[in-house]
């Protein structure tokens, strides 16, 4: 009794049935014992004849970080050499290049955080010149010099203007304020906080797309706000069409206050990315139907399509006319963990607002003082995304030839592989690949196979990815987690390190 | 739309179908009538924005946050203002408001240091400058880690090695009290986990709408999440007279009154506590685990003071050692959750927000959505899990790095205390203060008497007294500390928090330039 929550209440859309069992299913294979024995008889009792599950399911990082590399690599070429079994019938190129480069490619950004943790390296000769400028120059602004030490609640000064000015520069001069910036991850939830109402009687609504990740989801779950979905078209390439837009919001206008739209540019799991008419065609929407945009573009920097170019909301907006461009209120946020950093775990990002009105800006900075700082390790790894080594840096050649462009020729060769693999293979199609970390392939079922599903209670996609993770060790995510089209069954996996191919399912 | 019913299977998407509001659904038929009309006369209807303070989620407006708040502001500004080369009476403002250790001048520990950098950048491994301890563990932490490395997410709980080596140390702070890695979850710094938990026991309306029992004074960070979660606050009343503790009775009188009006079912203890400094005798946890248990509420202990205790004659209990001290008959049925961090004790790093939360007796089924929340913000910064390894886990005898370890460690902790004694003997020499003993944490919460005169100036003012008394103290000596109003104090009384961390010579500067402050401040408006 004591213990009850809204959240509570409802499902959890991660654990679907099938869940426990793939859990189980990597703890086994990942766990210590299975590894030290893997030869003895955990192996053969289980009978996996793989090492490893190699996670597919979430956008594994700093897949670009150079001592992740060798492990991933290593981990391929496992799978090459060993006896798949029935599962992986097609082995993709791992990711090529030379595997030094790789190893040197990111190097100044590892560089500065160490220094920064152990300011005793700075008198060292072996790191690069501009390595040790920039952490001295970033441990000045830290109280103390120290990384230890509380900063302000929304971020290091001087690195909310190093941000202002990186998206100054990306939308071509397009001014933009150090005072509008709000450094933090997950500065998400501080928007929704703001926005939605938990107690009224009508609940707050927030148009979200379909397909679309399910933290957010589960996000706006817990601040008790309403969904509203709308379907981005599939057949399209996954664009986003206003007239569904139009439509899902009358829907939820019978039944919830919408208030806000949550975009995903480029999409996450899907893969693509708007044009800049599309963009357009959608803040009119927001202008006219008065909405708050929720700009999520945290995979701006990975855009490797074909004459694809990415525009943000800010830059689009800003372009729109002197009534739009001055009302239409717009969060956009970014961060570290994906981009060609793909630093994950040091958890940094920041937010931009646009049109707000400032007292609620007033309002959104007490939320922030009352979470304490972000962590500063996150700020700094900011501060070397939106000011990396220039021309002339002592750090510069490796870090963009054989960093940067390596990463970008990889993606390029990864996701035009998939692309051919998956022409061939029947049963599997997808929506060419424009930017992102993920695939979202269609997967056409036999009715044989949905049936069989059925029996089992499950949807065809998770039972799909459980026989996958068993045979192969495969670690995909099933479309039913995203949300899809009655009927249409997909799997979510990266791109860009393992490309071992899914063989037609069997069944 | 009933396709979508079906398309998708998890209820999340249904929800804003499940109801259907009339009264709402004629209020956006007005508005969509009205938009419909200005458009069809040609021009985009006049649009104001959609978020304004009217609009705005209403319990944001009710947060506050004393120890950033207007003083802090100020200290920034004036800050700026020296930099910039206007004239002050002083030449620095010293940041007295706030535990932050490093910010003023506490080095951090060494071995904590040297780990991290090797954990970031692995080459460092071949540097033979490096400690063979420091590279071990740092070899343990990148090997479970996604892809050996630290920039990977790790699993929404935290990181697995972690987890277990922090049961462990529980286990041994606990003289032996199991703990199960299963019950740990790693934090962004303790304030991700109690807001997490007070998330997760906020419910019901009017009546039933959970209540928090929260001391006063408390730290706001309690204050601002309930008002931000709309949960009801129940205030109980730390006894100052006999040094901050911890009364039953007032307990009891101030849950009878709250069950008037809300449902209460947590109670939250900081301990060692924050602002009082003091520490709870061993007695007074059980009879507070008794009470929790009588009454049935959900027990929150804030511990992250745990290794910061001076006093003689005082001990750091946990919560968790008592309450299964107490026997099966509490042990197995009270619900606790403690929380600890990487940000105070000796290690102060508080810009890598580490922390972890342990919970215990909690329904599996809440556990699970507990761990299902925590996987909204996907993972707690990867440095501050094992920044937190590296303090449960910290070198042991006859380890290279141990004897370094010990000196830096015991020189924080021992200055600290020197301090704490020194803080409350010099506040007490000054007529109109009474400090109470700072028997542990890193602040004073000194009683200060104010003058009727400053009282009315700063009424009229629309300030709380003590704020016009720090603002003040502010602008004429540039020491900065947190009114007492910040964290609630007894009525008609007044107070302000300093912490104890400036270095030894500074802090006694502090304190004699206080005591001038005082005096003057009295004289005048006498």
């Amino acid at each position: 009794q004591t213990v009850t929550n809204k959240v509570i209440q409802k499902g959890n859309p991660k654990t679907g049935k099938g869940q426990g069992r793939q859990q189980m299913i990597i703890k086994q294979i990942n766990s210590p014992r299975s590894n030290t024995q893997r030869q003895g008889k955990t192996r053969r009792k289980t009978g996996k004849c793989y090492r490893l599950t190699i996670l597919c399911d979430v956008s594994v990082c700093n897949l670009y970080s150079p001592h992740n590399m060798k492990q991933v690599i290593a981990d391929n070429e496992f799978l090459g050499r060993g006896n798949l079994g029935n599962g992986v019938q097609e082995l993709m190129g791992t990711p090529v290049g030379d595997r030094n480069n790789w190893s040197i490619s990111n190097y100044f950004y590892l560089q500065v955080l160490a220094a920064c943790f152990y300011p005793a390296l700075l008198e060292d000769d072996s790191l690069p010149l501009d390595v040790k400028q920039r952490a001295e120059s970033l441990l000045r602004e830290c109280d103390g010099g120290s990384v230890g030490s509380y900063t302000d609640s929304s971020g290091i000064t001087k690195i909310k203007h190093c941000v202002s000015q990186f998206i100054t520069r990306r939308d071509g001069g397009v001014p933009s304020s150090p005072d509008n910036i709000f450094i933090k991850s997950g500065s998400q939830t501080i928007m929704l906080k703001l926005l939605i109402h938990s107690k009224d009687s009508c609940q707050t609504g927030v148009l979200i797309p379909v397909p679309t990740y399910a933290s957010f989801i589960i996000a706006l779950e817990e601040q008790g706000a309403a969904i509203i979905p709308y379907h981005l078209c599939e057949e399209q390439g996954w664009t986003l069409q206003v007239e569904e837009l139009r439509k899902a919001l009358h829907t939820g206008r019978k039944t919830c206050n919408p208030v806000a739209l949550y975009i995903c540019n480029p999409g996450n799991p899907t893969g693509h990315i708007q044009s800049r008419k599309s963009i357009e065609e959608v803040i009119r929407f927001a202008a006219e139907e008065r909405l708050f945009i929720l700009a999520d573009e945290v995979y701006q920097s990975c855009v490797y399509g074909d004459d694809t170019e990415f525009y943000s909301y800010k830059k689009v907006l800003s372009e729109m006319g002197s009534t739009i461009c001055s009302t239409v209120e717009l969060a956009s946020f970014n961060s570290v963990s994906k981009g060609f950093m793909g630093e994950c775990g040091l958890r940094g990002g920041y937010m931009e607002l646009v049109n707000l009105d400032p007292a609620v800006k007033e309002y959104a900075s007490r939320l922030f003082s009352a979470r304490s700082c972000p962590p500063v390790v996150g700020q700094i790894a900011l501060d070397l995304m939106a000011d990396p080594p220039k021309p002339g840096d002592p750090s510069f050649p490796t870090f963009s030839e054989v960093g940067v462009q390596a990463i970008k020729n990889t993606i390029c060769k990864n996701t035009g592989r998939i692309q051919e693999v998956f022409a061939e293979l029947p049963g599997i199609s997808c929506q060419p690949l424009k930017a992102g970390f993920f695939v979202f392939p269609c997967l056409h079922f036999s009715l044989k196979a949905i049936k069989w599903a059925k029996k089992r209670q499950m949807e065809p996609d998770m039972l799909y990815c459980l026989r996958l993770l068993e045979e192969t060790g495969l670690h995909v995510r099933p479309g039913c987690e995203y949300g899809q089209r009655k009927d249409s069954h997909h799997i979510r996996f990266v791109h860009c390190h393992c490309c071992e191919l899914l063989h037609v399912c069997e069944w | 739309m009933c396709s979508i019913h079906t398309v998708i299977p998890h209820p999340l998407f249904c929800c804003c179908y499940e109801t259907l509001n009339g009264k709402c659904l004629a209020l956006r038929t007005n508005i969509t009538s009205f938009s419909k009309a200005m458009s069809e006369n040609g021009a985009l209807p006049l649009r104001g924005k959609v978020l304004t303070l009217d609009t705005m989620n209403a319990n944001v407006k009710k947060v506050d946050y004393a120890v950033r708040g207007p003083i802090v502001q100020r200290a920034v500004q004036i800050e700026k203002e020296l930099k910039e080369g206007v004239k002050k009476p002083f030449e620095e403002v010293i940041k007295a408001n706030i535990g932050d250790a490093h910010a003023m001048g506490q080095r951090p520990i060494t071995f904590f240091r040297q780990v991290m950098a090797l954990c970031t950048y692995p080459q460092l491994l071949d540097d033979n400058k490096f400690p063979e301890d420091a590279k071990n563990r740092a070899r343990r932490i990148l090997q479970s880690c996604g892809g050996n490395s630290i920039g990977a997410y790790t699993t929404s709980q935290g990181i697995d090695c972690v987890r277990h080596d922090v049961a462990n140390y529980i286990q041994r702070r606990d003289g032996g009290i199991p703990s199960d890695p299963d019950n740990i979850y790693l934090t962004t710094g303790a304030s991700d986990g109690i807001v997490t938990i007070l998330k997760l026991l906020t419910t019901g309306e009017g009546r039933t709408r959970t209540g928090v029992m929260i001391s006063i004074p408390q730290y706001p960070l309690y204050s601002a999440s309930i008002a931000e979660l709309g949960a009801v606050q129940i205030n109980y009343y730390l006894n100052e007279e006999k040094c901050w503790s911890l009364d039953i009775s007032e307990l009891q009188r101030s849950l009878q009154a709250a069950r008037e009006h809300c449902n209460p079912c947590v109670l939250c203890i900081i301990n060692p506590g924050n602002p009082t400094g003091q520490v709870q005798s061993r007695q007074c946890i059980e009879d507070v685990i008794r009470f929790a248990a009588k009454e049935n509420l959900f027990l929150m202990a804030d511990e992250v003071y745990q290794d910061n205790v001076y006093a003689e004659g005082c001990a750091f209990h946990s919560f968790k050692k008592v309450l299964f001290e107490m026997g099966p008959e509490y042990s197995s049925k009270v619900e606790l959750a403690s929380f600890h961090s990487t940000s105070k004790c000796y290690m102060g790093e508080c810009g890598f927000r580490g922390g972890y939360m342990e919970v215990m007796n909690m329904d599996p089924e809440v556990k699970a959505q507990l761990t299902k929340l925590v996987s909204v913000r996907l993972c707690p910064p990867a440095p501050g899990q094992a920044l937190m390894d590296l303090v449960v886990n910290s070198p042991q005898p006859g380890e290279p790095s141990y004897q370094t370890f010990m000196k830096e460690r015991t020189a924080v902790l021992s200055a600290l205390a020197e301090k704490a004694k020194l803080t409350e003997e010099i506040l007490n020499t000054v007529p109109g203060i009474s400090c109470n003993p700072v028997q542990g944490a890193m602040y004073s919460f000194p009683r200060i008497t104010l003058p009727e005169r400053s009282i009315n100036e700063a009424k009229a003012k629309g300030q709380a007294p003590d704020m016009f008394y720090c603002m003040k103290l502010l602008e004429e000596t540039g020491i900065c500390l947190v009114p007492g109003s910040g964290f609630g104090q007894r009525e008609g009384t007044y107070h302000f928090r300093m912490t104890i961390l400036p270095p030894t010579d500074k802090l006694k500067i502090m304190l004699n330039k206080l005591k001038e402050f005082h005096q003057k401040f009295t004289q005048q408006y006498s």
